[in-house]
């Protein structure tokens, strides 16, 4: 299973972030929220200043691209655990 | 000093606020439901009231623990109804449907597909979007 981390911000930031923290999994940026709108996840204005953003969520997507486990918190604080992830990633082969 | 239960209240009071998102935040055991933070609050509620019974200047010590508990209210509403606004998003892809394809550039600006990420991941993709830092 391989992780894509997806959010408005510039690859720049992106690419600060992940040299940062030493994530090794690919970030992509969704200036336009593009992906973000096809995904219905827009949440409008709630970034800095009034910037739209996407709200969290997690999909998970077999090689075929079908949806096989998805997460759409009802809570900005709570977001789907490493353990959840993992098992739902067991479950795709 | 004279009534340290009110300023010991106060003191609590703002350090229950700040913890929240200074450290227990990190941890999903304390975030989910900030649980340790509710129990910072119940006490430094209790000194602050206890602090104003035993003053003699009961409109200061009124004020103060006044703006102690709107503390704990404010915590209240920011983890119970301010991050709980999110749009339905009854769009969003269910379990069995197809993934919507997109093109989007990776943080090294290179031209990603979605169908040319499940092209090299036979063990599929998870998609994790989060708000950024703009």
């Amino acid at each position: 299973m391989r992780p894509v981390a997806i959010s408005v911000d510039a690859p720049q930031v992106s690419e600060n972030l992940r040299r940062k923290v030493g994530y090794t999994f690919t970030f992509l940026s969704d200036p336009n929220t593009e992906a973000i709108r096809r995904y219905d996840l827009l949440h409008k204005g709630a970034g800095e200043n009034g910037h739209d953003v996407a709200r969290p969520a997690e999909f998970l997507i077999d090689r075929s691209g079908t949806v096989r486990w998805a997460n759409l918190t009802e809570d900005l604080r709570i977001r789907a655990r490493p353990e959840q992830m993992l098992a739902a990633a067991r479950e795709v082969r | 000093m004279k009534n340290w239960r009110l300023w010991a209240g106060f003191v609590l009071s703002i350090a229950a606020f700040i913890s929240y998102f200074a450290f227990f935040y990190q941890f999903p055991i304390t975030r989910d439901v900030p649980w340790v933070n509710f129990i910072l609050f119940v006490v430094a509620t209790v000194l602050l009231i206890a602090g104003v019974r035993r003053s003699q200047r009961k409109i200061w010590s009124g004020i103060v623990a006044f703006l102690g508990i709107a503390v704990f209210a404010f915590f209240v509403f920011a983890v119970t109804v301010a991050t709980r606004r999110l749009p339905p998003s009854h769009g969003a892809p269910h379990v069995g449907q197809k993934a919507p394809d997109f093109t989007l550039l990776d943080s090294n600006g290179k031209s990603v597909t979605l169908t040319g990420l499940l092209a090299s991941s036979p063990r599929g993709v998870l998609l994790v979007f989060y708000r950024g830092y703009w």
